[in-house]
């Protein structure tokens, strides 16, 4: 039967040599989701990830995207990924947030096309859902952590994808900047309707924009609605993480 | 000089390969650099001084062999080079630029073992190590210009894939990109570019001009484009004001133009730094 999640993982598990890295993970979710993932380090959330981005194939299990087999799976603009800042480019490297941000246009055209006509219009376009479009001749390098990571949702969005995904990207970024980034995804999900699956420590600050939680440590601990995940009791938390995990409020 | 030029094929053919040189090595220079691979070219430029010193072994033993060009095999060895730098830096995985002091120490090893048995340095290997004004021929000048334009095509046709692999290689293949075969294919096009370019800076300093002009232009570029266009433009300069010096000065053109090349990162870098010096002094002014 063809699923009707945008994301929909069954039964996956992935092992890296003899170390099980995710067991028996089974996942939805569903256009619109605000999901935050949660867990431990070295718990699997950036495997899971990397699972849904097709970057690594599961051991077993399937993965369907948009109702179609992961392996098969084409419109690879649909989905967008934003990846922790520190690993994500070398600060030195000579390019305007204008070509950083056209680069992600390579999904939307496909290998050795031209971009297309409206790119520019793209790209403003982008740059202005993330409130950045007086900076567009700035070089990369001379941006802030908050407002390099707010180019690379740019980059994401610049190919209009149905869903975001989002590699703890607040790791390197000022506090006081940490709750506007995530106002402005908040505001990506609701006005334009963009499914958001994110990994973070966060956990209090994202709590009031989220909509979904899912705990993960190798296996999925608990998945639903943020509101059911704050009536986990003290152990229930225990047992997912190891020791005990703040309330979110 | 430019009677000379008029008048003298192998200056034609050195200054015609020269500016064509001065084009394509910074070109892809940039995307080496960004790409931090710099040192590759150094250990592709030694692969292609074993192919040569091996033509011309060969060409010394093998009497119908005289008539091939060198460059055709240096060429052959570069190319080969390349694939197996790939293949070293993937079986490697953690550890990849130990595939660069690999296939550096071969280059080198072969080397020396062909120009033992070419009885030592002649004036050919001399011309090829440190480049030469008066040794380019005319099918040299062919052979760059069919390797130029495929360098200029590919660049058109990969421009996009290569920055974006060159900038962000993880969202790179997340987005789709085939990023195996794009490396193999740049890392061929570089080895055709060292091979095109030995004849006129040597393979000693062809990794210079794939390098010193993109060092200097990247203090100044804002942007990617910029960078390239910059790196271009010291590259020419640099490849003008050489070869012009080496002629009158009647030494190898190699070292006028690294030299050349090694002045104007000087000049930038100064430029850049007082510069930037009256920027600080400006803002403290205004502070106060």
């Amino acid at each position: 039967m063809k699923s009707t999640y945008d994301i929909d993982l069954q039964q996956v598990s992935f092992q890296y040599d003899q170390t099980v890295v995710l067991k028996n993970i089974s996942l939805q979710v569903k256009q619109g989701d605000f999901l935050a993932i949660l867990g431990p380090n070295g718990s699997g959330k950036s495997t899971l990830l990397k699972i849904i981005l097709g970057l690594l194939k599961p051991t077993s299990g399937s993965v369907h995207l948009f109702g179609q087999k992961g392996r098969d799976f084409k419109q690879k603009e649909w989905i967008g990924y934003v990846s922790q800042k520190s690993n994500a480019f070398n600060s030195g490297f000579p390019a305007t947030v204008y070509e950083v941000v056209a680069s992600g246009l390579v999904k939307k055209t496909g290998l050795l096309k031209k971009l297309p006509k409206n790119s520019k219009n793209l790209v403003v376009d982008a740059l202005t859902s993330v409130g950045m479009e007086s900076f567009s001749k700035h070089s990369i390098g001379e941006l802030s952590g908050g407002q390099q990571q707010r180019i690379f949702i740019a980059r994401a969005l610049v190919s209009k994808p149905k869903c975001l995904v989002l590699d703890e990207p607040t790791v390197g970024i000022d506090h006081q900047h940490v709750q506007s980034f995530y106002d402005m995804l908040a505001k990506l999900n609701r006005e334009q309707n963009i499914t958001l699956i994110l990994v973070t420590h966060d956990v209090d600050t994202v709590s009031d924009r989220i909509s979904h939680v899912a705990c993960l440590n190798q296996t999925i601990h608990f998945h639903g609605f943020k509101q059911d995940f704050q009536q986990l009791s003290d152990e229930d938390r225990k047992a997912w993480y190891g020791h005990s995990v703040r309330k979110i409020h | 000089m430019i009677e000379a030029i008029l008048n003298y094929q192998f200056l034609q053919n050195a200054f015609a390969s020269g500016l064509i040189i001065g084009l394509i090595a910074p070109l892809l220079g940039v995307f080496i650099i960004v790409r931090r691979l710099s040192l590759i070219a150094d250990a592709l430029s030694h692969v292609t001084l074993a192919g040569i010193a091996g033509s011309l072994f060969l060409s010394q033993s093998v009497p119908f062999l005289a008539l091939l060009n060198p460059l055709y095999i240096g060429i052959i060895a570069a190319v080969s080079g390349s694939v197996l730098v790939e293949k070293f830096r993937r079986l490697y995985k953690h550890y990849e630029e130990l595939a660069i002091a690999i296939i550096m120490s071969a280059g080198i090893g072969f080397s020396a073992i062909f120009i033992s048995l070419a009885n030592g340095f002649s004036s050919d290997i001399f011309g090829y190590l440190f480049g030469s004004v008066s040794a380019v021929s005319r099918q040299d000048l062919f052979i760059v210009i069919v390797i130029a334009i495929i360098v200029v095509v590919f660049l058109l046709l990969f421009y996009k894939e290569l920055f974006l692999l060159s900038f962000d290689e993880e969202y790179a293949k997340a987005s789709g990109l085939p990023a195996k075969w794009v490396h193999l294919l740049f890392m061929i096009v570089t080895a055709l570019v060292i091979a095109a370019s030995m004849r006129i800076v040597g393979i000693l300093l062809v990794s210079s001009l794939m390098t010193l002009p993109v060092a200097a232009s990247m203090r100044l570029a804002k942007g990617f484009k910029q960078a390239i266009y910059l790196s271009v433009l010291f590259g020419e300069a640099a490849v003008i004001i050489g070869l012009v010096s080496a002629f009158y000065l009647d030494i190898a053109p190699g070292g006028t133009i690294v030299v050349t090349s090694i002045i104007i990162l000087l000049i930038v870098l100064l430029v850049k730094k007082i510069w930037l010096s009256a920027v600080i002094k400006r803002e403290r002014g205004s502070l106060v």
